[in-house]
């Protein structure tokens, strides 16, 4: 039992599961509550009270509309490459690759948005974005999931270095054939405004790509839970010699989930360069391709767990600007709590199990008083 | 030192009143074990009955809820394995304890205390080793890698290791499970000399004639508490296996003379090369027809498991044909020799025929999910697979709390009934059954045994592969045998004597018996 568990990653190990998701749960709160408390901790070292800063904190983030706006703004990319994410990690392909697929995925739905023709309608040309932002990610997912497919060679190590490839070429067609005429910055055009992804509250920047990643959330469940292909998906990644044995065709689930994976991040690419940046710069994918690994683990790989966890994630990111400013303790903090909570929710195992313990003995004292 | 004198003695091992609780449940419930130096003990009980519960107590791994522990007559709690090694107690587990890449003496000095602390002297070493080797007749190269080595000597490796440290008490789990009839032998004469020795053992086994063959006196367990202790000369096997199972069991089936009809599964001189070359399978020709069971006998990883994989698409052949219900599936997909009508309870449930993490309804509707009733119009329905499981959990007598409960919180052999329930439900033509019964009590072993027979007088093809000779002898209507990945030859149960068969599983065709008679005499 033991090897199986070291055998499978830690993202085999923390798949939700129906039977035990009430400990699971209980786990994974107990490990937020201790990276509060020890951040907490580290706050006071920094010489501000912690709970006064978790109060800042928490009304940056959701004490006003704009607050709230900026918070679900930052969450969206992220929630989205997340879910697409659990899809790997569901199939026991542990993805690093978000980033890489985030950043092609905002460079080829930029790509058409500056090359498709005009004359057609807008909406159209939105509709065909997405398509070429999900295709740029996927068939940027499908390398790694081919290479473990085919010749099983390492995902992980695959995409942490496509990682790299696509920053670059990102910069280099900034500094090159992409850059904008005339501009000072490696940036690319600005793209026409007919494009941008509408903001639908006003005063704000909070666009429709929101309930987009909403939507692929309800799909991830439905496509995850209710399709046979789902089903395989989730066979291949328990155990893919029993799946193999059942008739499921293996590689072509690798490479398949993969892809979907890649797709989502390459969806979040696009909606952060239509719905916020309006063009393609450096550093426009930000590190949510890291963050979502963070929050899919976070969130067990469960569709409302992630969407908690991305909004979580993304307040503590957005509040941690309003806490410097209020109590003068530096943003960092906040990775330092994101560490933290990491570190716990890798061992909720034993975080539930110890709480099980201390309130089965509890019992027995008081059973024996 | 005479047996009759050191059993009078005080019991080197003496465990009394032990309780054992996980939770709620009472693994052990006030268990007592006296052991003396010089006999050999039998621990029998069935699965989940407590043996081994009970052993990782005495071994230090557990720490026992109540009752106490007598070493010698003086009062011991261990908290560690390492304190009952240090107290002269070794465990041989039934997966052994090696590193594979190591040689037996390195294994062998490994965590053990050599001569000097600080300095590893191999030869010195080796001395002292070889004396023990010599005393009790070992026949094992001390350099050879143990990789290299087959389970029976692999095994002598860990006995070894066990007397170099100094052992006095042995306790061995199924020491018998990987080992072939002849390497059961050689095993008994060792562990005979070590009690005539002085040491004692402890004999951990599910399995009634090896218990009435080697032991002295036998503990019984059932249900996590003792049933009694006896003397095993005094009674026959029966006895013992009612009092383990505590109920009349048969260890014999009805077998009804039916037609046997229509090839469904034929194969013509199907070779298999391993990715390095080498030879596994060698010219298998066999068919089994509609109504009749062929056993596969062997010794495990003589073929079978590649001979099963053949069938089921699972690995490609090098040349032949492989005929699944009349359709040619040579090199097919397993998707393929599932469409045609096969079904295979593989060897190995936990890697191959079960997904640990899923459901017992997923785990149901794992074969066949894209298609009715798991999957209408494309898309998959939870509740279908509910349903057919929950008939299956009625019709198979599967002990789970619901049918959505994970695979891994049921026990081993409601496990396999959920597989048994998947592939026998299908109504397949053929079935591959791959140690159907392995790791299971009498009981459920009897049950799935008695399955197998009716389905096959309804008319169901079966390959049996299984490494129990008393099982392929008690239910199949021919058995070949399988040694280094060839067919050696081809009886009818009742035919050939246990010795016959036992050296057909070690590739000892007659002419070489007959050559090495000679040489001996």
């Amino acid at each position: 039992m033991v090897s199986t568990n070291l055998r499978k990653g830690i993202f085999a190990r923390i798949k939700g599961s129906n039977t035990r998701s009430y400990t699971r749960l209980i786990g994974t709160l107990i490990a937020v509550l201790l990276a509060l408390l020890l951040g907490g901790i580290v706050i006071s070292i920094a010489g501000a009270n912690p709970i006064e800063a978790y109060g800042v904190l928490l009304r940056g983030a959701f004490g006003s509309t704009y607050a709230l706006s900026e918070t679900l703004l930052r969450a969206t990319p992220v929630l989205l490459a997340a879910i697409g994410l659990s899809i790997s990690f569901r199939s026991n392909l542990t993805s690093i690759g978000a980033e890489g697929q985030i950043i092609i995925g905002g460079i080829t739905s930029c790509l058409a948005g500056l090359l498709l023709p005009t004359f057609i309608p807008a909406i159209v040309r939105i509709v065909l974005i997405m398509f070429f932002g999900f295709l740029g990610g996927a068939l940027y997912g499908i390398i790694p999931g081919f290479l473990k497919a085919k010749w099983n060679i390492s995902e992980t190590i695959v995409t942490i270095m496509s990682n790299y490839v696509a920053i670059n070429v990102l910069s280099y067609l900034l500094n090159g054939p992409m850059k904008e005429v005339d501009s000072f910055y490696p940036q690319s055009a600005q793209l026409d405004d007919a494009l941008w992804l509408p903001v639908f509250i006003k005063n704000t920047r909070l666009h429709i790509g929101l309930f987009i990643a909403l939507a692929f959330v309800v799909i991830y469940y439905f496509f995850m839970f209710r399709l046979p292909i789902g089903f395989k998906i989730r066979a291949v990644g328990y155990n893919a010699s029993a799946a193999e044995y059942a008739g499921v065709k293996v590689s072509a689930s690798i490479v398949l989930a993969m892809a979907l994976s890649g797709g989502m991040a390459g969806l979040a690419g696009t909606m952060e360069v239509f719905g916020v940046h309006h063009r393609l710069y450096n550093d426009f994918a930000a590190g949510f391709g890291f963050d979502a690994i963070a929050v899919a683990l976070l969130g067990r790989l469960h569709p409302v767990g992630i969407v908690v966890a991305s909004i979580f994630f993304a307040a503590l990111q957005v509040g941690s600007g309003a806490m410097q400013r209020a109590v003068q303790v530096p943003t960092t903090i906040v990775y330092i709590i994101q560490g933290l909570l990491i570190m716990f929710v890798c061992m909720d195992k034993l975080l539930s199990n110890t709480i099980q313990q201390l309130s089965l003995k509890y019992r027995e004292k008081k059973r024996g008083a | 030192m005479d047996v009759d004198n050191s059993m009078n003695d005080v019991p080197v091992i003496d465990m009394r009143h032990i309780t054992k609780r996980f939770g709620t449940f009472e693994a052990n419930s006030d268990i007592s074990l006296d052991v003396y130096c010089g006999e050999i003990h039998a621990l029998l009980g069935e699965n989940g009955a407590g043996k081994s519960t009970l052993m990782n107590v005495l071994y230090g791994l557990y720490k026992p809820d109540e009752g106490e522990i007598y070493l010698h007559g003086n009062k011991i709690s261990f908290s560690s394995p390492a304190d009952a090694i240090n107290n002269r107690i070794g465990m041989i587990h039934q997966h052994f304890m090696l590193i594979p890449t190591l040689t037996v003496v390195e294994n062998i000095i490994l965590m053990s205390k050599t001569t000097s602390k600080f300095h590893l002297n191999l030869k010195t070493e080796c001395d002292r080793l070889t004396e023990i080797i010599q005393k009790y007749g070992f026949k094992i190269d001390l350099m050879a890698t143990v990789s290299d080595l087959s389970v029976g000597e692999q095994q002598k490796v860990e006995i070894l290791k066990m007397l170099y440290r100094d052992a006095e008490v042995l306790i061995m789990d199924e020491p018998t499970a990987v080992l072939s009839p002849n390497e059961v032998e050689e095993l008994f004469i060792i562990l005979r000399e070590i009690v005539d020795d002085g040491c004692a053992v402890i004999f951990i086994s599910h399995k009634l004639w090896e218990v009435m063959r080697i032991s002295d006196r036998a503990t019984i367990l059932r249900d996590g508490k003792k049933v009694t202790t006896v003397n095993t000369a005094d009674c026959s096997k029966e006895d013992l296996a009612n009092m383990m199972v505590g109920r009349e069991i048969t260890l014999h089936y009805e077998k009804p003379e039916i037609e046997i009809g229509e090839p469904m599964l034929q194969l013509e001189n199907v070779c298999l090369n391993s990715d390095d070359g080498i030879s596994v399978l060698k010219n298998i020709n066999l068919t089994v027809r509609q109504g009749e069971i062929l056993g596969v006998a062997g010794v495990d990883g003589n073929g079978q498991q590649e001979l099963a994989d053949v069938i089921h698409g699972m690995r490609k052949v090098s040349s032949g044909t492989v005929k699944v219900a009349g359709s040619d599936t040579t090199n097919c997909s397993p998707q393929t020799a599932i469409d045609c009508g096969l079904a295979h309870i593989p060897e190995d449930r936990h890697k191959r025929g079960s997904i640990l993490e899923f459901t017992v309804a997923e785990n149901i509707a794992m074969i066949n999910v894209d298609k009715a009733p798991f999957t209408h119009k494309g898309i998959y329905y939870p509740q279908n697979a509910q349903k057919v499981a929950h008939r299956l959990k009625e019709e198979f007598n599967i002990r789970c709390n619901s049918v959505n409960a994970e695979m891994n919180t049921l026990s081993g052999g409601n496990q396999q009934k959920v597989i048994l329930a998947r592939e026998i439900y299908r109504n397949p033509k053929l079935l591959i059954a791959a140690q159907p019964s392995r790791g299971l009590d009498i009981g459920a072993t009897e049950s799935i045994q008695q399955l197998l027979i009716d389905k096959r007088t309804e008319g169901m093809a079966i390959l049996l592969i299984s490494s129990d000779l008393d099982e392929v002898l008690a239910i199949s209507d021919r058995v070949i045998v399988l040694y280094e990945g060839e067919i050696q030859g081809e009886f009818i149960p009742g035919e050939k004597t246990f010795t016959e068969i036992g050296l057909m599983m070690t590739g000892s065709s007659s002419e070489e018996r007959n050559s090495t008679r000679h040489g001996v005499h």
